[in-house]
């Protein structure tokens, strides 16, 4: 069958020339640990933006959901020495698995409440990845084995670029098919109006469940491949403050937009960095940024472009007048 | 034979008796008003037929199926499709996606085929595209195919959601005030719509306080009044009837 889906627009096309100039700029190790983080973070939160951005219902345990799907990964592969992609899909299994049966409970909350729900459901997780050391070494983490695809082995930063920059692209490319498919018009119309949505026929719990599950299984992928990649996992990366970041990465960049998700986490994962220089001010500076973003630009970074897309109509209206 | 039927079904909402034992049935392709006072219980009504609220005791009947506690989802699939008093609009979307949600259960929502979009996915979407924008034409709204529905005025997204309910092709259409807050140009257009729509065999159960339009345009009429059925007629019979007027329109007549 012929597959017209392989057609790109002008999005991913900019995304990949970017992607691949970048890698360029990058002189050492810690760049490509930066942009390598930003990337996997970017894919995290274009799962969870499906959820949070495009379905409505919020997730404050999403970072919990990533940590742990890297550690069921991870012990695989490393304590019981299994191959590490095939570690990394049955950890996908696994949290596809847990999530459908939290969700089942949890996703029947609205609101505030679902936020509290699973905020409680990712610092549990969080409180037993800590606690159970003999599995999973406690608050100092553990060491990881090295990442192979079928004997090919991930050594240095430029193969875990591309790879990294494939998995995003991929992603932006899917979600976005998805966004104008009769699917993700079903989770649009969840979002603005449940009561719509059964009304035309939707079986409302059903495809939040499917949403919950598939971003868990996209944030377990990242989480895992981002262990992998710095060799070490700790508790930490499933904390609660992880959780939060995550959703300040998709507002920040723009709710319900595919390229606010990315550009929102490459933003928010990258900018600390570059503000080190200023030392003790430094969080500082972070919190106001984020604060101005957020009054003069309620809808996320993305918005700029919305409004200079109207410029320019307003503009050719005027030359038509 | 009648289409829908409502035998003796009661709601409370704590103390508050809603509805209380209504009965009665709706002939198929007629317009069927129900009409009452302010918090008669219509909407109530409606919401039990349509799987929305639960029915405390009683049946509804469809096609001589039972259709009591059936979920609103699943009665989309019996081709039974509503309108609401306060718009469901999905706000954020465009007309046109609107109205393509509207023929949602005759689409392949298959993730894996919608991610990779499948041929038959997109020929789909052409297909339907192409009913909505004659539904629209129809309704004459076809220019704001593409307009985002937050700009739209509140006549128009009324049309919409009219057009959304056709799309699934259904065989009753239970309409909630359809012309509630509108001005009288649009009372009239959508009067017609709705003349339109019963002509070629839908079924319509219309929830209306305009009184000039289901006098115009109903075949049968049943008026509630604090949950209870208080009559039953065509347009004259209760236009005439004492009990209705006393209830519902007060100590004045309708011809004033």
């Amino acid at each position: 069958m012929e597959n017209k889906g392989l057609f790109l627009d002008r999005g991913i096309i900019t995304m990949i020339i970017i992607l691949c100039v970048i890698p360029f700029l990058l002189q050492n190790s810690f760049h490509y640990e930066i942009a390598i983080m930003c990337m996997l973070n970017a894919v995290i939160c274009i799962g969870l933006n499906m959820l949070v951005g495009y379905t409505g219902q919020i997730s404050l345990g999403h970072g919990a959901f990533a940590g742990l799907g890297a550690y069921v990964a991870v012990i695989l592969s490393t304590t019981y020495e299994f191959d590490p992609v095939l570690s990394i899909l049955i950890a996908s299994v696994v949290l596809a698995i847990m999530a459908y049966f939290i969700s089942k409970p949890i996703l029947k909350l609205e609101g505030h409440y679902l936020a509290m729900g699973t905020l409680a459901v990712g610092i549990i997780i969080s409180i037993i990845l800590t606690n159970e050391d003999q599995l999973t070494g406690g608050p100092d983490g553990m060491g990881v084995s090295e990442f192979n695809i079928l004997g090919y082995v991930f050594e240095n930063d430029i193969q875990w670029y591309v790879l990294s920059a494939m998995f995003l692209v991929f992603s932006i490319w899917a979600l976005q098919n998805v966004v104008h498919s009769p699917f993700g018009r079903i989770l649009r119309c969840i979002r603005d109006s449940e009561t719509a949505a059964k009304a035309i026929g939707a079986d409302v719990p059903y495809y939040k469940t499917y949403v919950f599950v598939i971003s868990v299984v996209i944030a377990t992928v990242a989480g895992s491949l981002y262990s992998y990649y710095t060799g070490f996992i700790s508790p930490e990366e499933s904390g609660f403050m992880r959780s939060i970041e995550l959703i300040v990465m998709i507002v920040f960049g723009g709710l319900g937009r595919i390229y606010g998700a990315v550009i929102g986490a490459i933003i928010i994962t990258a900018l600390p960095q570059f503000l080190t220089f200023l030392h003790d001010y430094e969080h500082m500076v972070f919190g106001a940024i984020i604060i101005f973003v957020m009054i003069f630009m309620p809808k996320g970074i993305v918005s700029i472009f919305d409004v200079l897309k109207y410029e320019k109509k307003k503009e050719i209206k005027k030359a038509n007048s | 034979m009648s289409l829908l039927k409502v035998d003796g079904i009661c709601k409370s909402f704590g103390g508050l008796k809603a509805v209380n034992d209504i009965s009665f049935e709706v002939e198929e392709g007629t317009i069927h008003a129900l009409i009452g006072p302010n918090g008669a219980g219509k909407t109530t009504l409606v919401n039990m037929i349509s799987g929305i609220y639960s029915v405390d005791v009683g049946d509804i009947y469809f096609n001589d199926e039972k259709i009591t506690n059936v979920p609103t989802h699943k009665l989309v699939n019996k081709h039974i499709m509503r309108t609401f008093q306060n718009l469901e609009i999905c706000e954020n979307m465009t007309v046109m996606e609107n109205i393509l949600l509207g023929f949602n259960i005759y689409m392949n929502k298959n993730l894996l085929k919608c991610s990779f979009q499948f041929e038959s996915i997109l020929d789909d979407e052409d297909k339907y595209r192409h009913i909505a924008l004659s539904h629209l034409k129809r309704v004459g709204i076809e220019e704001h195919a593409y307009t985002l529905c937050s700009d739209l005025s509140y006549g128009i997204l009324k049309k919409v959601e009219i057009v959304r309910a056709l799309a699934i092709n259904p065989k009753l259409l239970l309409l909630d005030e359809p012309v509630a807050g509108l001005n009288g140009t649009e009372t009239s257009e959508i009067a017609e719509i709705i003349k339109e729509i019963a002509a070629e065999g839908v079924t319509i159960l219309l929830i209306e306080h305009d009184m000039k339009m289901i006098m115009n345009i109903s075949d049968h009429i049943t008026v509630i009044n604090f949950g209870e059925k208080l009559a039953e007629g065509s347009p004259e019979q209760i236009s005439s009837n004492p009990e209705v007027i006393k209830a519902y329109l007060g100590e004045g007549s309708l011809h004033e």
